[in-house]
């Protein structure tokens, strides 16, 4: 109990230092309003790919429509701080986003998941298509043209506490019993449901979770860029969401943050080659992937309770 | 009723061309299981292929046609070689990933290299116009269909009565037992590369005298629906891809032609979920259960 | 008194062909049961009726309880397992990439509820009753030899051990009847008299009833208080293993016409 409670502590320390690191730099201006821009980017990646990582890494869903439940996030806030243009109005409008996009994922989750493989890939892709065409064709919603002037309510901090937070709930998830049985069923339904894993329920747990915090993130998005169109949530950001999480690490929670960082960093510098960005973009992805098959970190997380031991263990040994 | 031949002549033409995609689609499927996200673009370089000799080299259709399949086929095997073979023993979604890398590059590389612009792509052979019945149907529409049939028949003939298609099939059953027997693994794979690839070079071709316009990223939405009617039909199945190309040819038609057009793509996926939940390995997949 | 587990006329069709046909068989409380046959007789596909994995196409599974009975027949794997009824696979089925540890703890999963709310943001109750799961499941490793592994992945076990964990996993579900699956197979006689002894014990100190599917004529003559011999699908003799053994048609079957 104790030593739970210490490790806990270490994440709490690493989490407010970060936030003070980065309030500093922002003060000295060695983050300067495009730095910053970039990390509110890599901050909304790293929620959407960890949800991904949830469902398909650790619960082994082959899930190809997380871009739809960004889209649920987005337009509730746009739509709602529109009226309700208070702080109040955007935390209420995350809740709505992640209410809606719960709803949405039983509709999608309960037929789909039991498709295997690729099959699931595509219905989930499909699924996530229709709620973008809808978006398209409603009144609401500013058809094809988005919406435009959303007011921010979400700033740097607020995007940074979302990333903990989510982050913590889906690690904690992972970690707890059911996380254990959402493994079990990746690694063998059968045998999972005959321990009296109820395999369609976790199922349905993980893409649900993994969908609410899509949603916090399009909401997020919708505040922060105060525009959005709902080509924005097309198969393209499904699949750039998926590419964080393999080239992070399928199952690993510390590769989606390095893999979102590496991405968003990468994608900055490559502005500077104008044409060219899109084309070195997709050699590096290509060449990782050959040469580091199983992404950067593959399934390595990164874990205070072992770095402890591991120096308990040192220390034995020296003494 | 004549809006409604017209209607299936419209879908079939369009549906032959999903159909050609998803042959490519689903061979390479069925014999690796990897679901080969640049394939949209090889339709794409086809396409620029057949623009390209026809102005500069005056070709005429046949041999444009013919010639950007070697195209197809030779970029097929290219990419296979260098992308793909060193990930055969990979995670699956790896693969997948570094095909969508290869997507992105044909897609801004043809970009970067020609522009991005929309091309009018030469109208070698004259429309006619033929009405028969009250349907209007035109050359072009026939030649498609022609073509893309006489294709698939040829492709059919290939792998049910040819040494290298009983490899193939060999193969897409079990490699380890397939190389077993003597069958030359890297060779098969490579052959049906470069028989999927060389259906989409034609494809690039036909689409292009249909549509009248070629650009780098016309590639990706076609793409994904050819991969979605190779799901619906099963994937992995031959005649399964022609049957869900013409589904979803004539499926976007009639949805068009009711005045739907803006819900056209969120009908497509709808009724492929339901087929799913129905057929969970598509209409001609074959649903193999666990053993315990 | 009514039996534990009580099989009435179970049927399993797979399109034409007739994989169980007709199986009646009971299991008492406490009791060793063998379950024998050529291969192909249909005795795993039995197993697979009985826990759940396949539907039966008709016939009754009825387990006895202190409140009345239950029938099991067409309810999902995951509630017969709750209700009492576990099983391992004649194909090892352990959760490969996970701990040693973790394949118990998952076998514990319906036992030990936390609601959401307190898992996610890590409330006392959550690490209280974490420790508690964790202590029993470490309890029952350590009766099988296994406290040294707990760490160890599934799939890096040696053979034998790997089958030995899938016993402590059916039995982390807390069964009152559990299933064996050819539990000796692939095992050298030494390991096979080990077996034995561990069955023995399993039986002894958790006061179940197995039923177990094993080739091993040594190790079911030595085990069993009774045995069912399936033979294409449908019963060929019941009875203790001196009746088996002296029946003729137990005989034909295993050894041929000729015999």
């Amino acid at each position: 109990m104790k030593a739970n409670f210490k490790y806990n502590l270490v994440w709490l320390i690493i989490m407010v230092a970060g936030f003070y690191l980065m309030n500093t730099l922002i003060l000295v201006g060695v983050i300067d309003s495009f730095i910053e821009n970039m990390l509110v980017t890599i901050g909304i990646n790293i929620i959407l790919a960890t949800g991904l990582n949830l469902i398909i890494g650790f619960a082994g869903q082959f899930s190809l429509g997380h871009a739809g439940f960004m889209a649920i996030g987005a337009y509730a806030t746009a739509i709602v701080t529109q009226t309700a243009s208070t702080p109040g109005g955007f935390y209420a409008s995350i809740f709505i986003g992640i209410v809606i996009s719960i709803v949405a994922a039983l509709i999608v989750g309960v037929p789909t998941l039991r498709l295997r493989g690729d099959y699931l890939a595509i219905a989930t892709m499909g699924a996530s298509e229709i709620i973008r065409i809808l978006i398209n064709n409603m009144k609401i919603t500013g058809g094809a043209a988005g919406m435009f002037n959303i007011p921010q309510f979400a700033d740097w901090p607020t995007v940074y506490i979302m990333v903990c937070v989510t982050t913590i709930i889906i690690v904690n998830f992972i970690h707890s019993r059911a996380g254990r049985a959402v493994k079990s069923v990746r690694e063998d339904e059968i045998a999972a449901e005959a321990m009296g894993i109820n395999v369609t329920k976790w199922k349905l747990a993980a893409f649900v979770l993994g969908a609410s915090t899509a949603a916090v993130a399009g909401s997020l998005h919708a505040s922060y860029l105060q525009t959005i169109a709902p080509n924005d949530f097309g198969i393209m950001e499904s699949i750039s969401i998926l590419i964080i999480v393999v080239l992070g690490g399928v199952g690993s929670i510390t590769g989606t943050f390095v893999a979102a960082v590496v991405l968003g960093v990468l994608d900055t510098v490559l502005q500077n080659f104008g044409a060219l960005r899109m084309v070195i973009y997709a050699a590096a992805l290509i060449l990782i992937m050959i040469f580091k098959p199983s992404g950067l970190l593959g399934t390595w997380e990164l874990s205070i309770k072992k770095i402890f031991s591991r120096s308990k263990r040192k220390e034995r040994v020296e003494s | 009723m004549e809006t409604f031949f017209q209607q299936i002549i419209n879908g079939l033409s369009l549906g032959s061309i999903y159909a050609l995609l998803a042959l490519g689609y689903t061979m390479v499927y069925g014999i690796i299981k990897l679901i080969n996200f640049a394939h949209g673009d090889i339709y794409m370089l086809g396409a620029f292929w057949g623009y390209y000799v026809i102005n500069v080299w005056h070709f005429n259709f046949i041999s444009a046609l013919l010639s950007a399949m070697l195209v197809g086929a030779a970029s097929g095997v290219i990419i296979e070689y260098f992308a793909y073979r060193p990930l055969r023993h990979s995670p699956r979604i790896t693969a997948l990933i570094t095909a969508i890398g290869v997507s992105f590059l044909l897609e801004n590389g043809m970009s970067y290299l020609f522009s991005s612009n929309t091309r009018d792509f030469p109208q070698i052979i004259k429309q006619v116009n033929y009405h028969i019945g009250g349907v209007l149907i035109s050359n072009i529409q026939i030649l498609i269909l022609v073509t893309a049939c006489v294709l698939m028949v040829l492709l059919q003939l290939i792998i049910k009565k040819t040494k290298m298609g009983r490899a193939m099939r060999a193969v897409s059953v079990d490699p380890d037992a397939a190389e077993l027997v003597g069958i030359n693994i890297n060779w098969t794979i490579s052959f049906t590369f470069a028989l999927g690839s060389a259906l989409a070079g034609a494809a690039g071709v036909l689409i292009g005298l249909y549509y009248n316009s070629i650009d780098p990223l016309m590639g990706m939405t076609p793409g994904i629906k050819a991969f979605v009617a190779a799901v619906l039909g099963g994937i992995g199945s031959v005649p399964g891809a022609s049957v869900g190309g013409f589904i979803i040819g004539i499926l976007e038609t009639f949805v068009q032609s009711i005045g739907l057009s803006a819900y056209k793509d969120a009908v497509v996926y709808f009724v492929l979920i339901v087929i799913l939940l129905i057929l969970p390995a598509g209409i001609f997949g074959k649903n193999t259960k666990e053993k315990v | 008194m009514s039996k534990l587990l009580q099989v009435e006329n179970l049927v399993k069709n797979f399109g034409g062909l007739t994989a169980v046909s007709n199986v009646s068989m009971h299991l008492d409380n406490n009791e060793l049961v063998a379950l024998i046959g050529p291969n192909g007789a249909g005795k795993t596909t039995l197993f697979n009726l009985l826990t759940g994995v396949i539907p039966a196409s008709s016939g009754s599974i009825v387990l006895s309880g202190e409140n009345g009975t239950y029938p099991l027949n067409g309810k999902p794997a995951y509630k017969i397992a709750d209700m009492g009824l576990s099983r391992t696979f004649q194909n090892i089925r352990l959760f490969k990439n996970l701990s040693v540890l973790d394949n118990v703890l998952i076998a514990m999963t319906s036992k030990f509820k936390e609601g959401f709310i307190p898992t996610i943001f890590r409330f006392p109750s959550y690490y209280k009753t974490e420790a508690r799961l964790v202590a029993e499941a470490k309890k029952l490793l350590a009766i099988f030899e296994l406290t040294d592994d707990v760490d160890v992945l599934a799939k890096n076990l040696p053979y034998g051990t790997q089958r030995r964990l899938e016993i402590v996993r059916a039995l982390a579900t807390k069964p009152q009847i559990l299933f064996l699956d050819e539990p000796a197979a692939g095992m050298n006689p030494e390991e096979t008299a080990n077996l034995t002894q561990l069955i023995l014990k399993v039986q002894h100190s958790f006061h179940i009833t197995i039923l177990l599917i094993e080739h091993d004529m040594s190790l079911v003559m030595n085990l069993a208080q009774r045995i069912y011999v399936l033979d294409h699908g449908s019963l060929l003799a019941q009875g203790t293993p001196d009746e088996i053994q002296a029946n003729p048609a137990v005989i034909k079957a295993y050894l041929g016409e000729e015999a």
